[in-house]
This record gives structure tokens, C-alpha cells and sequence, in this order.
């Protein structure tokens, strides 16, 4: 074992330490905005994974999306709701604790049983590098252009979805109850969101 | 149309000077392992490139105060050494010996993590700036991609700080840092999209390389005069740096996220926000000034004197120049970005957000749409 592969084997084991006990950190913190952060720590050593794949631009990738973007949209949407509320407790909470447990351990078997039971090609493909950039954006113009575009469709439907949610003020009825808005809750630009009611 | 990296590679073997080869052949001259003599050569460029950083974070912030002053009529720093010079040194040095304070209310491990995912992502850059040809210490094939990606980690480690100083001002500086880069990525990435499409590569070397043909005439200021503006825009946001500055306005978030900081971790964001300014007009100078490139391509003058261009002397030369001329592009832009702060009022909120969303965001497409209707009309001009 010479220095290239004994650094990466250290590299692979500590990425993948990370990865599996930030995520049981994710799931099981009481705390959510320690979730949150952990959530960005897990996607940051899913992307070291791929850069010892020899995948750089899904590494970047990686970052750019799920640590940039993903990550601080749900810490974004924490901290702006932030509301402290004593919560009620749930009835039979260990019963359920146990079962989601168990759930999720007959999950965990099934998997070792396919990772054990699949005759994986070792050694792999052979990694192609710095060319992967070309190659991706070959295949995404050509054999996977369908998929690439239905993904953008996709994206496109959400988006406008969130305008048309967020644009409020053009609602002059609620859509469920058909009931008339408060126009004074909305906010307008250029006009201060709380208006000084005490005064009429 | 896209040379592979091995090739790439080779051709810059052969021409110019590449000192990591002499260091590693100099090391088996003396019997060490390629290996091992490797595993030497490593760490080097990487603590160059830190001290490069730093040094260039003391020069700006003198450069800052100077200049400062001289938008004030004022006079500025003057005991510390020569003009002091030695001015920014004492800030370090006050800064490093003070009390490092951590809130009673605060988060502590939050607190200590947030300056640090500052500070890493931008040292990280560093990795991708050439000062020449081979003076750089990765040319890795994702390159300017590489900064973009990491440069979308600060947003985190600045929410991470505001929310874990448990005040009012420093989370909504936190919210508001993380909006603004977030809007501004988007613009930037869209102008330097339309850089790599002209150059066909992502590696800052190729982007370069394909400036300078013809040297000042080349570069691709001239053919990407819209992206420029946008990119020096962009940048000066990602950089909080005035006419943005939104992040920390004293007048309403007393310092924003770093409210509650003082002592290093204070510097680890002041340090941060400084070799972010100074790693922006580096790039600005690496995508649109021709980089290492002179103003007149140095193989016309050598075969002007009638000297080889692969003459050691010339070679020499050749790279200092590069050096000299990088550094001397980057300071200018600084030098632009200060006079910029000391002369701009703020933006509110909303128009940030507007001039982001809706006219920087829409321009950037359009701006990319036409490279690329250009670069099929004339393809000899925008990289066929």
C-alpha cells in the first residue's frame, strides 16, 4: 500500500464516519436548527465521497445544490419561523419510538441483504476525470434530454407555484373557506406592514 | 474543439517554467523517492499561496485606510513604520491578544464553528488562481466552477453565527447576508457562464491562455463588456462590500452577524471579508483583464529584440511579468472597490434585492444568450 491509496483509505473512512453518524444526528437531535447544520455537514461528505470517485463536477455539484441551496433554504425557513411553542405531548411516544425503530431496522436488514447478495463488477468502470464534464454535458443534450427537460418543466411548476402562493395580495377571498381576507395583513410595498390601528 | 487534461498538461511541461518538476527532480538528485519528494512539494504552493492571502489582506486594509483618509481629507495612519505601512500589522496584533468573549446566552460550539465556515471556503478558492502559467496550485478541470461552488458554503457559516449569538441584530444580519449572497450567485454564475462558453473550458489557465492572443485587445473585457459590470457588481456583494453592505449596517444592526464577536474570531471574519474582496478582483482580473497576461503579448517584444521566447532569461522574465501584472490588475480593482465604499450611500433592502432579481438576473441571460449567438455568428472572434 503506498501513500496515494493509504490517504485515500483514511479519507474514505472518516467521509463515511461523518456521513453515517451526522445523519443519525439529523434524525434524532432534539434540536432542529443542530439538524439543519448537521444536514450540510452530511451533504458536505457525501460530496468528499465523490471527489475520491474522481468526480469532481458532481462533487461541486453536490456542493453548489444540496449545501448551497437546499441547505440554506431549510435553514432559512428555521430561523424566520423560530417560534417557541410548548408542544403537546404525544400519547404512547415510546410504542412509537420502538416501532419506527424497528421500521427502519428491517429497512437497514434489507439493504445489507441486497449489498450482500448483488455480484458487484470490481473493479468498477474505469473513471473517466476531468473529461466527465464533456461527457455530461453530452449526455444530458442527447439521450437523457428528455429527462433533463421534464426536470425543468418540473421546476418551472414549482416555482410558479410558490408566486402564486406568495402573492397574497390579490387575493380578495380565501380559496378554502370563501371567506373575505384581512387586507390589512397584507403586505404592500411601500407601505409599513404593521399599520398603527390606535390611532383611528 | 476540447483538448483532454493530459495533453494540456504536457504542453505546459514543455513550455514555460515548471518548478514543481525541478523540485522533484532536484529531490531524487539527492535520492528521495518521487513519492515521498511529492508529498514534500505539497504543502509548499499551499503556504505560499496562505501567505500570499494574508499579505495581500494587510496591503488592502492599509490601502483601505489610506484611502479612506484621502476621501475624507484626512490623513490616516502615519506612526506605524513608513505611511504606516505597519498600521494593519498592529490590528492583527490587537486583535490576536485581545479577550475572546463568548456570549453567556450564545450557542458556544455554533459561535466557534460560524467564522470558520467563513473563513475556509475563501482560503479555499485560492486554489484555482493562476499567477502564470504554471503558478498556480491545481489546475484543476472544474476550476472557476470550483470557486462558485464554494463560495455558496459562506451563507451558511454566516446563519450559523447569527443565529448562535442569540441577538436580535446578528440573526437578522445573518438572514440578510445569506439572501443577498444567495440572490447575487445566480447573476454571477450566469456572467461567468458566458465566459467559459467563449473559452470552452472551466480551468482559469484555458480561460487565460484563449485572452491573450493579441494581447490588451484580446481581453475579454472588450467582448463581454455587459458580464464585466455584472460580475464587478455581483462581486462586490458576495463581498458585503458598500454599496451593499446591508449585512452589517452600523446605523441599523449595529455590525450585523459579528455583533457579539471580538478577539480572533472577530479577524477570522474581518480577514475573511478582506481575502474575499482581494480573491474577487483577482478573478476579475483572471476572467476579463488577461490575468498574467501584458498588454503587449511578451513573445511579440522578444522576437521584437530578437531573443527566443524559451531563452531561460526571457522565461524569467516572462513569469515575473506575469506576477507584476496580475497583482497590478487585482490592486487596481481593490483600489476601485475602496473608492467605491467611501463614496456610495447604501442600498435599501429592497432595491438590493430588486436590482438582483430583476435587472441583474434577466441582463445575465440575456447577456449569455447573446455570447452565444455570437459565438456561432463569429466564431474566430467568441471561441468557435
Amino acid at each position: 500500500m503506498n501513500i496515494a491509496t493509504t490517504t485515500e483509505f483514511i479519507c474514505f473512512i472518516s467521509l463515511s464516519a461523518i456521513v453515517i453518524v451526522g445523519s443519525l444526528g439529523v434524525i434524532l437531535l432534539a434540536n432542529i436548527v443542530y439538524s439543519a447544520f448537521l444536514l450540510g455537514g452530511v451533504f458536505m461528505a457525501v460530496a468528499g465521497l465523490y471527489l475520491l470517485l474522481n468526480a469532481s463536477f458532481v462533487a461541486a455539484a453536490q456542493v453548489l445544490v444540496y449545501v448551497g441551496a437546499v441547505n440554506v433554504l431549510i435553514l432559512f425557513a428555521i430561523m424566520l419561523v423560530n417560534k417557541k411553542e410548548e408542544l403537546k405531548p404525544v400519547k404512547g411516544l415510546q410504542i412509537r419510538r420502538v416501532l419506527s425503530a424497528g421500521v427502519c431496522a428491517g429497512l437497514l436488514a434489507l439493504l445489507f441483504q441486497v449489498d450482500l447478495t448483488t455480484p458487484w463488477a470490481l473493479p468498477g468502470p474505469e473513471a473517466i476525470g476531468e473529461e466527465a464534464i464533456v461527457r455530461i454535458g453530452e449526455h444530458l443534450f442527447t439521450d437523457y434530454l428528455l429527462p433533463f427537460e421534464l426536470a425543468s418543466v418540473l421546476l418551472l411548476m414549482a416555482m410558479i407555484g410558490a408566486i402564486v402562493l406568495a402573492r397574497r395580495d390579490v387575493l380578495v377571498s380565501d380559496v378554502v373557506t370563501g371567506e373575505s381576507v384581512d387586507q390589512s395583513l397584507i403586505e404592500k410595498t411601500g407601505a409599513p406592514f404593521l399599520i398603527d390601528k390606535s390611532s383611528s | 474543439m476540447v483538448t483532454s487534461s493530459v495533453t494540456t498538461s504536457q504542453v505546459l511541461i514543455t513550455q514555460g517554467i515548471d518548478i514543481e518538476l525541478s523540485f522533484n527532480q532536484a529531490m531524487e538528485g539527492i535520492g528521495i523517492s518521487p513519492d515521498f519528494s511529492h508529498l514534500l512539494w505539497l504543502p509548499l504552493p499551499m503556504l505560499l499561496v496562505l501567505i500570499a492571502a494574508v499579505i495581500g489582506v494587510l496591503v488592502t486594509v492599509w490601502l483601505e485606510r489610506k484611502i479612506s483618509a484621502a476621501a475624507q481629507q484626512r490623513i490616516g495612519p502615519e506612526y506605524a513604520g513608513a505611511l504606516g505601512i505597519l498600521q494593519p500589522m498592529a490590528d492583527g496584533l490587537k486583535l490576536l491578544v485581545k479577550e475572546d468573549v463568548i456570549p453567556k446566552r450564545a450557542d458556544g460550539l455554533l459561535f466557534t464553528l460560524g467564522p470558520v465556515l467563513v473563513l475556509v471556503p475563501v482560503i479555499l478558492s485560492w486554489l484555482i488562481i493562476p499567477f502564470g502559467q504554471n503558478l498556480l496550485i491545481s489546475n484543476v478541470g472544474i476550476g472557476i466552477f470550483l470557486w462558485i461552488a464554494l463560495s455558496s458554503i459562506q451563507p451558511i457559516g454566516l446563519l450559523m453565527s447569527g443565529y448562535a449569538s442569540n441577538n436580535k441584530y446578528s440573526l437578522l444580519g445573518g438572514l440578510r447576508a445569506a439572501a443577498q449572497s444567495i440572490s447575487y450567485e445566480i447573476p454571477l454564475a450566469l456572467a461567468v457562464l458566458a465566459i467559459v462558453m467563449m473559452s470552452n473550458s472551466l480551468s482559469t489557465i484555458d480561460i487565460v491562455e484563449q485572452q491573450n492572443s493579441a494581447g490588451l485587445l484580446s481581453w475579454n473585457v472588450w467582448r463581454q463588456p455587459i458580464g464585466f459590470l455584472i460580475f464587478w457588481i455581483c462581486a462586490l456583494a458576495e463581498c458585503e462590500r458598500l454599496p451593499f453592505d446591508l449585512p452589517e449596517a452600523e446605523e441599523e444592526l449595529v455590525a450585523g452577524y459579528q455583533t457579539e464577536y471580538a478577539g480572533m474570531k472577530f479577524a477570522l471574519f474581518y480577514l475573511g471579508s478582506y481575502i474575499n474582496l482581494v480573491l474577487s478582483s483577482l478573478l476579475v482580473s483572471i476572467l476579463y483583464l488577461g490575468g498574467w497576461g501584458f498588454p503587449i503579448p511578451v513573445e511579440w517584444l522578444a522576437n521584437w529584440l530578437g531573443q527566443s521566447i524559451d531563452a531561460p532569461l526571457i522565461q524569467i522574465i516572462n513569469g515575473s511579468i506575469g506576477i507584476v501584472m496580475t497583482i497590478l490588475k487585482t490592486y487596481l480593482l481593490v483600489f476601485l472597490a475602496i473608492l467605491l465604499r467611501w463614496t456610495t450611500p447604501r442600498v435599501r433592502i429592497d432595491q438590493l434585492l430588486d436590482l438582483g432579481w430583476k435587472f441583474l438576473l434577466p441582463i445575465a441571460l440575456a447577456n449569455l444568450l447573446i455570447t452565444a449567438s455570437l459565438k456561432l455568428v463569429f466564431p474566430f472572434a467568441f471561441g468557435g
